[in-house]
């Protein structure tokens, strides 16, 4: 029998629709890799092997009975740690919340839950997703199954890397300036950031509330689709939900992948290439390129020069509203409790003693740093210009898609660094989300599709290459047309999936 | 600690200017941002939801129905209605507020430049100008265990109760308030009070001041003439009562006139009311270092209630006090004096049910005003507390109108009633009260009157009526006043034969 999780999740929904496996031999499956693969990779905080069994009974039983159910019941999935889940830890990656268990379920995990999915676990990310590389971790490094002295990405390392570890099927990511889609293309798994309010926020533990999407983390495009519509739509609990009802996401997708964009205007960024990305990862750009244009599609070249000031203006706003959004941790009504270790113990000695033996160092400086751009007298120079140079991105993007139908660029402008290499560089490392940022500034959706391999620069194996589309707001279709068409082509080209040539683990 | 400065005279040198910040908490039925209930009393975090706990991941939907209820304030205020406003976060780290931040309009109020005639005891009326109108939610509620002053400062340990994390409130903010003079604490005590009333009408809150659900902060400052730049303003607050509200705008001009005249600055700060002492004391200094960072809410959207419903809403909008006072006291035809004892009395709703059960205007006021307010003065208790209902009054003067009782058998009638003896009709059958309008009965009594007074039937024959009073007397003293005196008189003449 083949290996169960080799199986795309499609391909997995397809087999227990037809009755040839069982949601439980799935979850089994899955659960055994997972303890085969886990002390190498570390994708996993939290495996809750006892519910995924459960939840794969009870659907296998009601497929039994004839029940309709959703096309992805029975399918195992991963769920970032940001994410909560009822009776399951969630802490964030922080030891500010090491050991509570919410009472509660995020809106999409409540429609996972519905739909039949067995939950494996919770995955590991940088602390409060504040990273690129899930060293920000509190509870240890996630390593990049490619190369396990590299780093998965990050924030959401942990989902990426469990997928391309075959550790899961599916996974949740979050991305808040390139969560879902700089992994992605560091592990070659495809990462989807969907429009601003396409997925709720409820219940996702808010890093910036303005930024925040939740989104699939998956082997292909379809799988992608499909995750992306189950936990995609309205929600009256998340005030910034889109009320239209998404487009048809796996219906592009499959349209995508019969491989004709003719008519299509792809967009290539002039700002986000060039300097500053490898070689490699410009080669296999232009080669996509290429294989779009083969495709049908006319490339043209725009320009959105207000890019250039992306990256400040994001640290600038989305530490602002980390350092509110992350005041709630303050040791009074939930997770971590540290009293003060002389004097007297009051609430704010206890708040205060709480949050500096519970956040970490990458937490704290951007804490400092939105506390600071948020304060009387500054605000208007630092928090105030930051969302004037938002508005002019916007408009950057408004214009360029006047000219294309999607926009185009290398998802991350190099491939895995080694752990512990940017970690005292706080610059260096946000470099890392330089093209994905532009798109959670405008609101805008984006995908990273697997697209090859570069050699680092130091030499080695290559490493997985990441092709990113964006499209304007509310057309997340576009982005599983371009990428489905581009994932049919280039493992036409390869003979098979990317992630089959990564090195054997366990 | 300086000298108090004598009322009188602080307002004789100085011009007090004021600012009123109200709060008003909204009586919807769930809270400002969730669907946990909003009602007072329940056990201690009972109603919660993990949004109004602050809970990592929740995030708050705005409450529609609060919205409305604050547009009807604005409205009712004279207020302009904003097409677009929005929230903001006011961060500051404290137990009772979950997310550390307070979500609350800050810039940009959903209502904003109106204007409120409040008009005191004498009938003077003075415009408080309204700066805005705006939205904000409420904290939990701290109790300080252990310790002996229930405060913070030496308690063991604090608990928090979250139910009233969240109430959605209304924060209705003056402009300052000039112009006043000597009336200031009457004025801000009416303006309280206006404000009060207009909340019951309008049913956006049960406006009940000993439960907190309204909260005044209370600006005052001084400064030597009307044409003087503004003084440095102290801000009293949680001040929960009408008289607390005169008491403390008269305490701070006595207080701060006493500071200036030793030369003192007058410290820009938040200060604390003591019912007890009838006296404020320093709370924080209100500084830069005080800095709530604030910025917009990303989580919620910006309101925009659209013009067609802010027109629907102002259509449908009850009548004001105020508006009301005015048709009711042409309606009824009482004097401005006569209106404002009524008002004052607080007597208007009961004389106006008092009509609608058949009494006229004149009569209604006559027993509120009059007999049955001297019996709550006797009693020291509210009119509307007495143990009598205005549908009991109108049946009372009901009988009086229809002649079976008089004024005089009406006062026993209603001790009967005060008495507990039931409704006026039962009071009358089993006290026996009704007129005695059987002549036959009259006529003995005149008889025997007029037989123990001859010379009264000599006077009235030979021109001279004046005396036949004496007659009615005697018989109404006969029939224990239940007999209808003009019919006595009519018939005493008939039997003397003039």
């Amino acid at each position: 029998m083949t290996d169960l999780t080799r199986l795309s999740a499609s391909a997995i929904a397809e087999r227990l629709r037809a009755g040839e496996v069982t949601s439980v031999e799935v979850t089994q499956a899955y659960l055994d890799r997972i303890a085969a693969v886990e002390p190498a990779v570390h994708a996993y905080l939290h495996v809750s092997a006892e519910d995924a069994l459960a939840t794969a009974r009870d659907v296998d039983a009601r497929r039994a009975a004839g029940e309709t159910l959703h096309p992805l019941a029975g399918v195992p999935i991963a769920v970032k740690d940001v994410v909560v889940t009822q009776g399951m830890p969630s802490t964030a990656g922080s030891k500010i919340l090491e050991g509570w268990v919410p009472p509660y379920d995020a809106t999409l995990v409540e429609r996972i839950r519905a739909a039949g999915m067995p939950i494996l676990g919770k995955t590991n990310m940088d602390e409060f997703a504040m990273g690129s590389s899930t060293e920000h971790s509190a509870y240890g490094n996630t390593h990049n199954p490619w190369d396990l002295e590299r780093i998965p990405g990050g924030s959401g390392g942990g989902s990426a890397a469990a997928v391309a570890a075959f550790a899961a099927p599916l996974a949740v990511g979050t991305d808040t300036g390139g969560s879902i889609r700089q992994p992605g293309a560091v592990t070659g798994t495809v990462g989807v950031k969907p429009t601003y309010g396409s997925v709720s926020r409820y219940g996702l533990i808010a890093l910036a509330s303005s930024l925040d999407q939740a989104g699939p983390v998956t082997r292909t495009v379809l799988d992608s689709a499909l995750l992306h519509e189950l936990i995609g739509g309205h929600d009256p609990r998340d005030s910034t939900s889109i009320p239209e009802p998404l487009p048809d996401l796996v219906e592009a997708a499959r349209q995508g992948s019969l491989g004709d964009l003719t008519g299509l205007r792809v967009g290539v960024v002039e700002q986000l290439q060039g300097e500053g990305y490898q070689p490699g990862v410009q080669a296999r750009f232009e080669e996509s390129l290429e294989l779009l244009e083969e495709a049908g599609a006319e490339i043209v070249q725009v320009s959105c020069p207000h890019f250039e000031y992306a990256l400040a203006a994001y640290y600038l706003i989305l530490p602002a509203e980390a350092s509110s959004n992350l005041a709630k941790f303050d040791g009074m009504r939930f997770g971590l409790r540290v009293e003060p270790e002389e004097g007297p113990v009051t609430a704010e000695r206890v708040m205060a003693a709480t949050r500096g033996a519970g956040f970490g160092d990458e937490v704290k400086r951007r804490i400092i740093l939105g506390t600071y751009a948020l304060s009387a007298g500054y605000y208007d120079a630092y928090y105030g210009s930051a969302q004037k140079v938002r508005t002019l991105i916007q408009r950057d993007f408004d214009a360029a898609f006047e000219q294309a139908d999607v926009l185009v660029s290398p998802t991350a402008p190099t491939t895995a660094f080694k752990l512990g290499e940017k970690l005292d560089d706080p610059l260096a490392m946000y470099l890392n989300d330089v093209a994905t940022i532009p798109a959670n500034l405008a609101g805008v959706p984006g995908i990273s599709v697997p697209n090859g391999l570069s050699v680092p620069p130091e030499g080695g194996p290559g490493l997985p290459t990441g092709f990113q589309v964006l499209a304007p707001a509310k057309a997340d279709d576009r982005l599983y047309r371009v990428g489905a068409a581009l994932e049919a082509a280039l493992e036409a080209r390869w003979g098979g999936p990317l992630l089959d040539r990564a090195p054997e683990l366990g | 600690m300086t000298q108090m400065v004598d009322y009188a005279d602080a307002v004789r040198r100085y011009d007090p200017v004021l600012g009123i910040e109200v709060h008003v908490e909204l009586g919807t039925r769930t809270k400002m941002f969730c669907a946990a209930e909003a009602s007072f009393g329940a056990e201690p975090n009972t109603q919660t939801t993990p949004v109004s706990l602050g809970l990592p991941g929740a995030l708050p939907v705005v409450n529609g129905t609060a919205v409305e209820y604050a547009i009807r304030i604005g409205l009712a205020l004279n207020c302009q209605i904003a097409e677009s406003c929005r929230f903001a976060r006011k961060n500051y780290f404290y137990p009772d507020v979950p997310k550390n931040f307070q979500t609350s309009q800050y810039d940009e109020p959903i209502a904003f430049d109106g204007w409120l005639d409040v008009e005191l005891e004498d009938g003077t009326i003075h415009r408080v100008e309204i700066e805005r109108a705006h939205m904000e939610e409420d904290a939990g509620k701290n109790t300080h265990v252990g310790g002996s002053t229930g405060r913070i400062h030496g308690a063991e340990y604090s608990l928090v109760d979250y139910n009233r994390a969240g109430i959605p409130l209304v924060e209705i903010v003056t402009k300052p308030i000039t112009g006043v003079g000597d009336r200031a604490p009457e004025v801000a005590r009416a303006y309280v009070q206006a404000l009060r009333d207009i909340f019951r009408v309008l049913d956006v809150s049960e406006a009940r001041m000993e439960r907190g659900n309204v909260r005044a902060d209370v600006n005052v400052s001084l400064r030597p003439t009307p044409e003087s730049p503004l003084g440095t303003r102290t801000e009293t607050k949680n001040v929960n009562s009408f008289r607390s509200v005169e008491r403390v705008v008269r305490h701070e001009i006595s207080r701060q006139a006493g500071a200036l005249d030793a030369g003192e600055t007058i410290v820009q700060e938040t200060r604390h009311w003591h019912e007890d002492t009838g006296t404020t004391t320093s709370g924080r200094v209100k500084s830069d270092a005080e800095d709530y960072r604030y910025f917009p809410e990303p989580d919620l959207v910006p309101v925009e209630p659209s013009r067609a419903w802010v027109e629907e809403i102002r259509a449908t909008l009850p009548e004001l006090p105020q508006a009301r006072r005015r048709r009711l006291q042409t309606e009824w035809g009482y004097a401005d004096a006569e209106m404002r004892d009524v008002v004052n009395a607080g007597a208007i709703e009961l004389i106006e049910a008092t009509i609608a059960a058949g009494s006229s205007p004149a009569a209604a006021r006559k027993w509120w005003m009059g007999e049955l307010a001297r019996r709550a003065k006797q009693d020291e208790r509210e009119l509307a507390d007495l143990p009598i209902t205005p549908a009991q009054i109108g049946e009372l003067q009901g009988l009086v109108d229809s002649g079976r009782i008089n004024d005089k058998i009406a006062r026993q009638v209603l001790d009967g009633v005060l008495a507990g003896e039931g409704d006026p009709e039962a009071v009358v059958v089993s006290r026996n009260l009704e007129i005695v309008s059987d002549d036959g009965a009259l006529l003995a009594a005149i008889d025997e009157a007029l037989a123990a007074q001859p010379d009264v039937v000599e006077k009235v024959r030979g021109g001279n009526q004046g005396p036949v009073g004496a007659i009615i007397g005697a018989v109404m003293k006969a029939t224990k006043g239940q007999a209808d005196a003009k019919r006595v008189r009519e018939l005493v003449l008939e039997r003397i034969g003039t």
